[in-house]
């Protein structure tokens, strides 16, 4: 295996996006162009002129990663040249700033990999509340906890019906190659959300990372799924159901909630976790979601 | 330096002779074209590999006519309907650094909404052209000229050309290419509102061969490419940031040398050559209208007019905006005692935007008795006639101090004058 993401890079001690962006890096050819909006991410790319990543890195501007994705993909087309164009963002720059541009790239199908390496929050700014930080988690803009539940990103993504959209995460290091390989191996706008615990916004130990998201992934609150065409879903990791608060008090933003915010916290994990069922059921059962009913596409 | 009418009537380059059909591939078709369908007729002659585009009026007729040409197969390039200007100038800055040419085009509310992307087009020093119509920005909502939506613009970096017509539209957007390709600055080349975008007018239209001698595949010695890793737009400390506005600034410079060869020699090839300024009847002139766009037009009119009358009046058409062509200008208006620049903007709180900085490239060339007046007209599109024309012309005679405020024509009307 060949590590394209370099050793000395600026991330903080036992980053879990650090690991991410290695993991997928790894499972991607040499043919590769990456994007990379602001985030922590592009602080590990390196500053001017070094560089962390051994392929080409276009940092763009926040909102504008799958706007320049886009354009980086038709170009190579225009040049007749095979590259893969893979955006490394945050989920400030996915579920937020950068949604519009997305949706719109995912609407067009246009051919690159996008993953979303989701530490739900904007890290690299001093942890303030991003869309998909969930509901109850103290962040430096959500003092008292924040007041609304988490944007369900795979679903938006899903329901564009692109070919490709899936969840992983660094602490399941097999799963997210294959999905990678997966994502490669299909044409057009392919998606991956990414969980990345945060040692410093989460209120965790540097050595705490994938425990903590193994954790996460058991107690359903991180499923491991993925789509295609946005109609057939797949569970790839079937989670051992313990209970949420497993999960939830080894980490410092959720320190303050009482045994009822607990309670709304599984409630809300119950309800996603079901609504994934339901779909994965539906999916299995229903003929119009074979592969072979879905629109061709136009490029 | 300055193109003078004469030239603009093909004196340096042999007329095609349209009997002879020894020389069929170097007469131009005259076509009949819009403002619009020109820069469009213009774009299909460049050929950009990538064009992300997204609609507005008045700009539509120039997307609907390349995604026809598109679909005819005549446009080879990547067309991409995106879904926002923020998202097309994104789109055209990533592509043109993969290593293509690139174009867009666009108007008001999306060039305000393009803003931050601008700055990074040119400090990412990507060649992109894009076509400009003027129009009014919101609120409230309009859809006349006005030229504050690309003059708002001037400190991103970018080279800005105001067009007087659909010809100078099409031969422009070509020029457009071979001087930012040149000096890796993007390129803006801005027409106005309906009296350009959507005004037939009988345009000469290049041969491709014509074109392909002017304009060379675009090809960068620096882009991103797997086969040698390199990364663009990292962060830089504030001595590597410093060194990258130098550099942008040193490329304006070459850019002001490149936009008048590039005239020169695209008046070589079509008999239609261009400068950063085009004087007409300026010898002897007492008084100066300086303008920029489709103004200019209607100013040769009332230029003539004025001169019939016995008034030495001329026209300095301003068509290069940035670079600014500070030191031709002061050339130009060196002998005029009376300059009455004539803005279609407006920079609130301060006036029109021409006039400042026209009056900035003239104070450090000082003449004794020259006033320079500023006339703020045709604002949100409201027609500016001939005899408005003649009217301000008069108007800078008559004033025989100099003038600090802006004079809004509504002024004119109320003195009576």
């Amino acid at each position: 295996m060949t590590d394209r993401f370099l050793s000395g890079h600026a991330s903080c001690p036992g980053c879990a996006v650090a690991l991410g962006v290695r993991l997928v890096l790894r499972a991607l050819g040499e043919d590769t162009v990456l994007v990379v909006p602001p985030s922590c991410i592009a602080v590990m790319m390196g500053p001017l002129p070094l560089s962390s990543v051994t392929l080409p890195v276009l940092q763009t501007a926040f909102e504008t990663t799958a706007a320049a994705a886009s354009g980086l993909s038709r170009a190579y087309r225009a040049r007749g040249e095979a590259v893969t164009v893979v955006c490394l963002a945050g989920d400030g720059g996915t579920h937020d700033i950068g949604l519009q541009a997305l949706s719109g790239a995912a609407e067009r199908n246009e051919d690159f990999i996008y993953v979303c390496f989701d530490n739900e929050g904007y890290q690299n700014t001093g942890n303030q509340k991003s869309s998909a930080t969930p509901w109850g988690a103290r962040t430096a803009s959500t003092p008292r906890g924040k007041a609304t539940r988490k944007k369900d990103i795979i679903e938006i993504l899903a329901a564009h019906g692109i070919p490709y959209a899936a969840t992983a995460s660094p602490a399941h290091p097999d799963d997210l190659a294959r999905k990678v390989a997966r994502a490669r191996a299909l044409t057009g706008t392919r998606f991956l959300h990414v969980t990345c615990p945060c040692v410093p916004g989460w209120g965790i130990g540097d050595e705490a990372s994938l425990r903590l998201l193994r954790l996460g992934v058991e107690a359903k609150a991180v499923p491991l799924y993925e789509v295609e065409d946005g109609l057939r879903y797949r569970i790839s990791h079937w989670p051992e159901g313990i209970p949420v608060v497993e999960y939830l008090r080894p980490q410092a933003r959720f320190a303050h909630l009482d045994d009822a915010g607990i309670a709304a916290i599984q409630a809300e994990v119950d309800r996603r976790w079901d609504a994934l069922l339901w779909r994965a059921a539906r999916a299995a059962e229903d003929p119009s979601t074979a592969p072979s009913a879905g629109l061709s596409r136009a490029h | 330096m300055i193109a003078g009418p004469d030239e603009r009537l093909r004196e340096e380059a042999e007329p095609p002779n349209r009997e002879d059909p020894r020389t069929l591939t170097m007469i131009e078709p005259r076509m009949l074209l819009t403002g619009n369908h020109a820069v469009a007729q213009a774009v299909l002659l460049a050929r950009p590999q990538v064009i992300p585009v997204y609609p507005i009026t008045p700009q539509t007729p120039i997307l609907e006519r390349l995604l026809e040409l598109g679909d005819r197969g005549e446009l080879a390039g990547e067309l991409i309907t995106v879904e926002s200007e923020h998202s097309a100038m994104a789109a055209c800055i990533a592509a043109s650094l993969a290593g293509v040419r690139v174009f867009t085009a666009t108007a008001s509310q999306g060039i305000a909404l393009m803003h931050e992307m601008l700055h990074y087009a040119a400090g990412a020093r990507a060649p992109v052209v894009m076509a400009n119509v003027n129009r009014t920005l919101a609120s409230p909502w309009g859809f006349w000229p006005d030229q504050t939506d690309s003059l708002a613009q001037r400190d991103t970096g970018w080279i800005q050309f105001y067009c007087e017509s659909a010809q100078e539209a099409l031969d422009t957007v070509l020029q457009a290419f071979r001087v930012a390709e040149s000096v890796l600055l993007p390129a803006m080349v801005v027409t106005e509102a309906m009296y350009i975008s959507h005004t037939l007018e009988p345009v000469d239209v290049p041969g491709p061969e014509v074109v392909a001698r002017f304009l060379p595949p675009y090809e960068p010695a620096l882009r991103l490419d797997p086969a040698r890793p390199r990364s663009l737009g990292g962060t830089a400390t504030p001595a590597q940031w410093r060194a990258n506005r130098l550099a942008m600034q040193a490329a304006m410079g070459l850019a002001l040398e490149a936009v008048t060869e590039a005239g020169r020699r695209y008046g070589e090839l079509t008999g239609r050559g261009y400068g950063p300024l085009e004087g007409y009847r300026m010898e002897g002139a007492r008084v100066a209208l300086v303008t920029a766009g489709g103004l200019a037009g209607t100013a040769r009119e009332a230029v003539d007019r004025l001169r019939d009358e016995g008034v030495a009046a001329g026209l300095l058409k301003v068509r290069l905006f940035r670079p600014f062509p500070a030191a031709l200008l002061a050339d130009a208006l060196a002998p005029v005692p009376a300059v009455a620049v004539i803005d279609r903007n407006c920079s609130v709180g301060s006036g029109g935007i021409f006039a400042q900085e026209i009056r900035a490239a003239l104070q450090p060339h000082p003449r004794p008795g020259r006033r320079v007046f500023s006339y703020v007209a045709g604002l949100g599109g409201v027609n500016v006639s001939v005899e408005r024309l003649r009217q301000i012309a008069r108007d800078a005679l008559g004033r025989p101090a100099p003038w600090p405020e802006p004079i809004l024509e509504e002024a004119l009307v109320e003195d009576g004058r």
